[in-house]
């Protein structure tokens, strides 16, 4: 079977039988594709067996490439480029320079990391999102399951599965 | 299934369940506008109109046109600059300082204040803008570019330059973390609209949301996200008028020379923003119907929050008052004195009951619970805090040294013009706001509606 194109597709009404309901499926062997939901579910994460999320780290480059860019800029240019003495003091010295390097520290830091978010998580504009149930934005937790990567069950008894772990319903979605 | 705390008060009232709240919020975008809607953007039309015919007399025949004279060469225009920057500082403290400190109750209004926070920095940008007479140069000469005088690059050393830096950051960062919080909302829109069959308003929509979908990981990404900028934000919005109050306190003027500056600038700018989200939102739930939303509750916890602020800003003028007797400095003493008792007098004094006196009357329960009392409070304070920024800036320069160049400030009406334009930019974008986005942040109300709702009947 194609991977990626036909799925079952579980409905849950409630975020508690929802985490309650992905522990279930998961402990049974069912490999769950994704879950869609309208609001961030606290530790579905963790239920869904997800590792942490390394955005942090980028944030944190993005956010030293902006010091380091600063601090140079700076130096460069009051300090080497075009020295010049304003005020009777130093050509170049560190503490006037500290509200421009912490600004473009943080500048730097909050559009690399969101702009490496919307990377990573494949979204832009001109995508349509493939939709497994349109309610997953208003008030359900859709819960995917790719029928190709659990092979070894029958989709009859992975829908059962799902309806027994709390799915208020259950349905079939295929992709061309 | 709905849990009910019996000490804490519901923070959305009505019984809602998630659905509600999808429909709720996003039942106004997909709406005609009202009648109501339609007047209060008519005047805000006619108000930009009016001071875009000010800015536009003043871009051509130069900022001569102003009031300034050779004593007072700052008046209105960094008065209204300060002001304004002041007014947007309540959106950050919502959105990223109470996300920190796990304050659910901003969930309802965080929305609203974010978008206010970056129509008043864009009003407050326009000043500077045009003080620079040329508002076409501005980037060149505020930023450091390549430039044919040699490079002689811009002067690193000065607080101008500062805030050119603060002001866009705190702008940019302030627009994506914003937007960032929209972008699920943007979802919601979209995928009614494909059940309505509006395919126009899903494309569009769909577009805004960068193609959203909610999966757990892009969720727990999201969440890593909006964390990581609240922490960017909260030192960032602290930083920006500490930086603002620099333009005035490492100068030598004295009234401007003081090291209280930048925490009483700071606490002075939540004051300002919370009236002025204050008096947003109590017409903002009105019209729009959002009562269950933003609750008493909401409005209380907001004026607590005008009461701490506005006794900080009041312990800040009576220490300046007291530093300036006890450094005995005779020029540091005379401009207070000149303040309280010179022809600015009445200045300082509006100033005094607005800020200091009117706050405290939310001690009262009842006061500060009543909508009527917090939108007149609200306008009183935002009133107080212009004043504020008008007796530091124009009574520190109208005496100054030499008593020969004694002189008033008079605004032109083309100081008055400006004004009115900003107001135009702040209501026009507003309203817009308003009209075609989500004005309450639907994704995280959802996530606290089976925890704090109040309970069904």
């Amino acid at each position: 079977m194609e991977a990626d194109k036909h799925f079952v597709v579980g409905i849950f009404d409630d975020e508690d039988v929802l985490l309650e309901g992905v522990k279930k499926v998961r402990a049974v062997g069912i490999r769950i594709h994704e879950v869609y939901s309208p609001f961030p579910v606290h530790g579905l994460d963790e239920a869904l067996g997800y590792a942490r999320t390394r955005l942090p780290i980028a944030a944190f480059l993005f956010g030293m490439t902006g010091t380091i860019l600063a601090l140079t800029m700076q130096f460069w240019m009051l300090g080497y480029d075009w020295p010049m003495i304003i005020g009777g003091k130093n050509f170049a010295s560190l503490p006037p320079f500290i509200p421009v390097t912490f600004e473009l520290t943080v500048l730097l830091s909050a559009l690399g990391m969101v702009a490496t978010f919307l990377i990573v998580s494949d979204m832009k504009p001109y995508k349509w999102p493939r939709q497994f149930d349109i309610r997953s934005t208003d008030d359900k937790h859709v819960m995917a399951v790719d029928l190709a990567e659990n092979a070894g069950k029958s989709k009859e008894e992975i829908m059962r599965i799902l309806r027994e772990s709390g799915a208020s319903e259950v349905n079939e979605k295929n992709f061309e | 299934m709905q849990v009910v705390s019996a000490i804490r008060e519901p923070l959305i009232t009505g019984g809602k369940t998630v659905k509600d709240v999808s429909h709720d919020i996003s039942r106004q975008v997909e709406g005609k506008p009202t009648r109501l809607w339609w007047m209060a953007f008519g005047v805000s039309l006619a108000l930009l109109a009016w001071g875009g015919y000010c800015c536009a007399m003043m871009l051509w025949h130069g900022i001569g046109m102003w009031g300034l004279n050779k004593t007072v060469g700052w008046a209105w225009d960094i008065t209204n600059f300060v002001w304004w920057v002041g007014i947007g500082h309540a959106g950050t403290l919502i959105s990223a300082i109470l996300l920190l400190f796990r304050q659910r109750w901003r969930m309802s209004i965080n929305r609203a204040a974010e978008a206010m926070t970056i129509f008043a920095v864009i009003c407050a940008a326009s000043f500077p803008g045009f003080h620079m007479g040329r508002l076409w140069l501005g980037f060149y000469w505020a930023l450091p570019l390549p430039n044919t005088f040699g490079s002689l690059w811009v002067n690193f050393n000065s607080p101008l330059l500062w805030d050119v830096f603060a002001i866009s950051t705190y702008f940019t960062v302030s627009l994506v973390f914003w937007y960032m919080g929209l972008i699920p909302d943007f979802a919601v829109i979209r995928d009614r609209a494909v059940v309505q069959g509006n395919k126009l308003r899903a494309k569009i929509y769909n577009a805004l949301s960068f193609g959203w979908q909610g999966g757990a990981k892009t969720w727990q990404r999201y969440e890593s996200v909006a964390l990581i900028l609240a922490g960017l934000s909260t030192p960032l919005v602290l930083s920006v008028h500490t930086i603002v109050s620099f333009d005035f306190a490492t100068s030598v003027i004295p009234g401007w020379h003081t090291t209280i500056f930048p925490p009483y600038f700071v606490a002075g700018a939540i004051f300002s923003g919370f009236a002025m989200v204050l008096t947003l939102l109590l017409v903002t739930r009105k019209v729009f119907k959002l009562e269950e939303y933003i609750t008493i509750y909401h409005i209380e916890l907001m004026n607590i929050i005008i009461i701490i602020t506005g006794s900080i800003v009041g312990i800040a003028y009576i220490t300046e008052l007291f530093i300036s007797w006890y450094s005995q400095v005779p020029y540091e003493g005379y401009a207070f004195y000149n303040r309280i008792q010179g022809p600015y007098a009445w200045a300082y004094w509006s100033m005094m009951t607005c800020n200091v006196i009117s706050p405290q009357l939310f001690w009262i329960k009842k006061i500060r619970t009543s909508i009527v009392a917090t939108f007149v409070l609200s306008i009183i304070v935002n009133i107080g805090m212009w004043f504020e920024r008008f007796v530091i800036i124009v009574t520190s320069i109208h005496r100054d040294y030499v008593p020969s160049s004694w002189t008033m400030f008079y605004p032109t009406m083309y100081d008055i013009g400006q004004y009115i334009f900003t107001f135009g930019i702040f209501f026009t974008a507003f309203f817009l706001f308003a009209k075609f986005f989500p004005v309450i942040n639907m994704a995280e109300v959802k996530s606290i509606v089976k925890s704090t709702s109040e309970k069904t009947a």
